[in-house]
């Protein structure tokens, strides 16, 4: 658990201090996934490595890490009663548009495109 | 006594305790239902939360300061979604450029989106710059929100609600508009909701989840990008 941990932890450090020293305007957590992908990619890494192990845990779990950023909306409480139709009406709107769009932009290209479909 | 109490209302220990048990909560309530979409751990532990810190009075900030070991795990969490890509990275041959088409054009259709309906229906300049990011992960909206002028921490929870409804109706949405793809499945329910949507999807099939990862990281990116440009353009 110890050393997937370290990993994971040695990913994300690498990706924030590239992203700090590169100056682009992209989370560091994101560029250490990256990075971990290469890494497990280049090593061939099988599933019982301690990184698979632990990272697989974190992410059985990852609802919680939500949580303290969710509660949140105590503190929004006024703001977002005050505002509640453009909000919801936004919120749910555009999730419903972006997520058409995505689902319906890959399965058209993927038909149109040659190449393999896998399913 | 008195101390005591005032001890337990500030104290980290109490903070962290509250959540797990929470979460715990919502993770039976999981089980209870056979895993009703409804029943989320995340969702039925902020209704529990939520209240908590209004009875006890305790501020937000102090309950976040205390949580903030949690909160920590999100990054290497993050980092950790490499993982089921990985497994699954047969499935990538030939998806790359639907892939990253679709996602330029999710992000672009949710900033744009979100900021004409806020304004439309009177929310005003600055919750539709907060509203505009809230398809990115929850930090990357609080940063993104924050360089636009936006209110950050209204902009992480408006993302978390955006993830709750991913894992609540993302599936059954998905196959309403007819997208069977398992890969396409979870392209667009990472693109909309991040990584609580991704959980969902982890939880229902490890090529969805995968996907919806590595569309989460790429939203990002691409969210990274757009929204000063479109925010130039639409406001």
């Amino acid at each position: 658990m110890i050393t997937g941990l370290t990993w994971l932890l040695a990913c994300q450090l690498v990706g924030e201090v590239l992203v700090r020293l590169l100056d682009v305007r992209v989370p560091g957590p994101v560029v250490g996934m990256l990075l971990l992908f290469v890494v497990l990619r280049a090593r061939s890494v099988g599933d019982d490595a301690a990184v698979v192990r632990a990272g697989q845990a974190l992410l059985r779990h990852l609802q919680l890490l939500f949580i303290p950023a969710g509660v949140g909306v105590v503190a929004y409480a006024a703001v977002i009663r005050d505002n509640l139709l453009p909000l919801a009406v936004a919120l749910v709107g555009s999730w419903l548009l972006a997520l058409a769009a995505v689902g319906w932009t890959t399965t058209l290209l993927e038909r149109w495109l040659p190449g393999e479909r896998a399913r | 006594m008195s101390e005591t109490w005032e001890w337990l209302l500030t104290s980290p220990l109490s903070m962290l305790l509250l959540t797990l048990l929470a979460y715990r909560v919502g993770r039976q309530v999981q089980t209870w239902t056979g895993g009703h979409a409804l029943a989320q751990p995340v969702l039925v532990a902020i209704l529990l939360v939520a209240p908590v810190l209004t009875f006890l009075d305790i501020d937000y900030t102090d309950y976040r300061a205390g949580a903030e070991l949690i909160a920590f795990m999100l990054g290497p969490a993050t980092v950790a979604l490499a993982i089921p890509l990985h497994r699954q990275a047969h499935r990538l041959r030939g998806f790359v450029v639907p892939m990253l088409v679709a996602v330029l054009l999710g992000a672009a259709v949710s900033i744009t989106s979100a900021v004409l309906l806020v304004q439309v229906l009177g929310g005003g300049d600055v919750l539709a710059r907060t509203t505009a990011p809230k398809a990115a992960t929850a930090p990357v909206a609080i940063a993104l929100a924050e360089s636009a002028g936006g209110i950050s921490a209204l902009a992480a929870v408006l993302a978390i609600l955006a993830g709750i409804l991913g894992a609540v109706a993302g599936p059954a949405v998905l196959t309403v508009l007819r997208v069977r793809d398992h890969r396409a499945r979870g392209l667009a329910q990472g693109a909309v909701s991040h990584g609580i949507g991704a959980s969902r999807m982890l939880a229902d099939h490890e090529t969805e989840g995968a996907f919806a990862g590595l569309s989460m990281g790429l939203t990002a990116l691409a969210m990274s990008i757009l929204l000063p440009l479109l925010l130039a353009v639409l406001l």
